[in-house]
């Protein structure tokens, strides 16, 4: 994993997460959509909410696929749910809502599950990108040591 | 009533959302790595290969329809009941697909994770 790929993450992330809530806001405010009258999800469209929201989701659109260009989809997918948690976060500390216990159990689990897959290899579907002899280390003149959980075989880039 | 269709709607987020991502994922697989691509090529060339891919096509279209069944989802049911149920089912499904679809290697670790991630969503936003 490079700078470049930990940023890409990071904008899938952040602009999923401040998509989503934009959405919510503004379709709380835009009310009812019924089956019945179409008409009422394209006033719902030109909430200004909805909007921003909408532009921040294709913000988060290709950050996304960026980063499953070069990562597995179980590898992106639990790597930025971490926005759950940026969310639950931004509610009790700037809009300084009650964070109850169950929601910060909530939190424990989602980092506990990042923090398992993020421990593994970032591709595993297609890992012949890279030759094992040509990881970072070797190309930095390190000692050919390899870290505890990376397959050699597939010589995957982490 | 009410109760059907937003379980009825919850599980069509799931569906689409679970195809989009499986054919999205596929499709980025044949571009390849973009910043590879980048390097060699303009953005254009990468953008224009990313928009040609068919995969990739037939996933937004499953994405809209999984953003479209989002929004009828939240008129008629509880967002406390909507976002939780649909995110933890679409990290299951994935899982599954994933696996089965995309050949990836979901090994234990990712199991544990997959599972983690969808009990904290259900009770985060629950």
């Amino acid at each position: 994993m490079t700078f470049r790929k930990y940023l890409v993450m990071a904008g899938v992330t952040v602009f999923g997460a401040a998509g989503d809530s934009m959405l919510s806001h503004g379709m709380k405010q835009a009310g009812n959509v019924s089956l019945h009258h179409l008409s009422t999800l394209f006033v719902a469209l030109l909430n200004p909410w909805v909007a921003v929201g909408i532009l921040l989701l294709l913000a988060f659109f290709a950050s996304y696929m960026n980063a499953l260009s070069w990562a597995d989809l179980t590898y992106v997918l639990p790597a930025t749910s971490l926005g759950y948690v940026l969310l639950a976060l931004v509610a009790k500390f700037a809009l300084h809502e009650q964070v109850s216990p169950l929601r910060w159990l909530g939190i424990a689990l989602i980092s506990g599950g990042v923090g398992f897959v993020a421990g593994g290899e970032a591709l595993t579907s297609h890992g012949h990108h890279e030759s094992p002899l040509l990881t970072k280390d070797a190309r930095n003149g390190a000692p050919t040591s390899v870290p505890a959980g990376t397959s050699v075989a597939t010589g995957v880039e982490r | 009533m009410k109760h059907l269709y937003t379980w009825g709607a919850i599980f069509a987020i799931v569906f689409a959302s679970v195809v989009g991502d499986v054919l999205l994922a596929h499709a980025m697989k044949q571009v390849g790595d973009v910043h590879a691509l980048l390097r060699r090529s303009g953005v254009w060339t990468v953008v224009g290969r990313i928009l040609s891919n068919q995969n990739f096509v037939l996933g937004v279209a499953a994405m809209a329809v999984a953003f479209f069944s989002l929004l009828f989802a939240l008129s008629w049911g509880d967002v406390s009941l909507v976002a939780p149920a649909a995110a933890s089912l679409t990290f299951i499904g994935n899982a599954f697909a994933a696996r089965i679809f995309l050949h990836e290697r979901v090994d234990r670790r990712r199991w544990i994770a997959a599972v983690l991630v969808a009990a904290g969503v259900a009770l985060l936003a629950g």
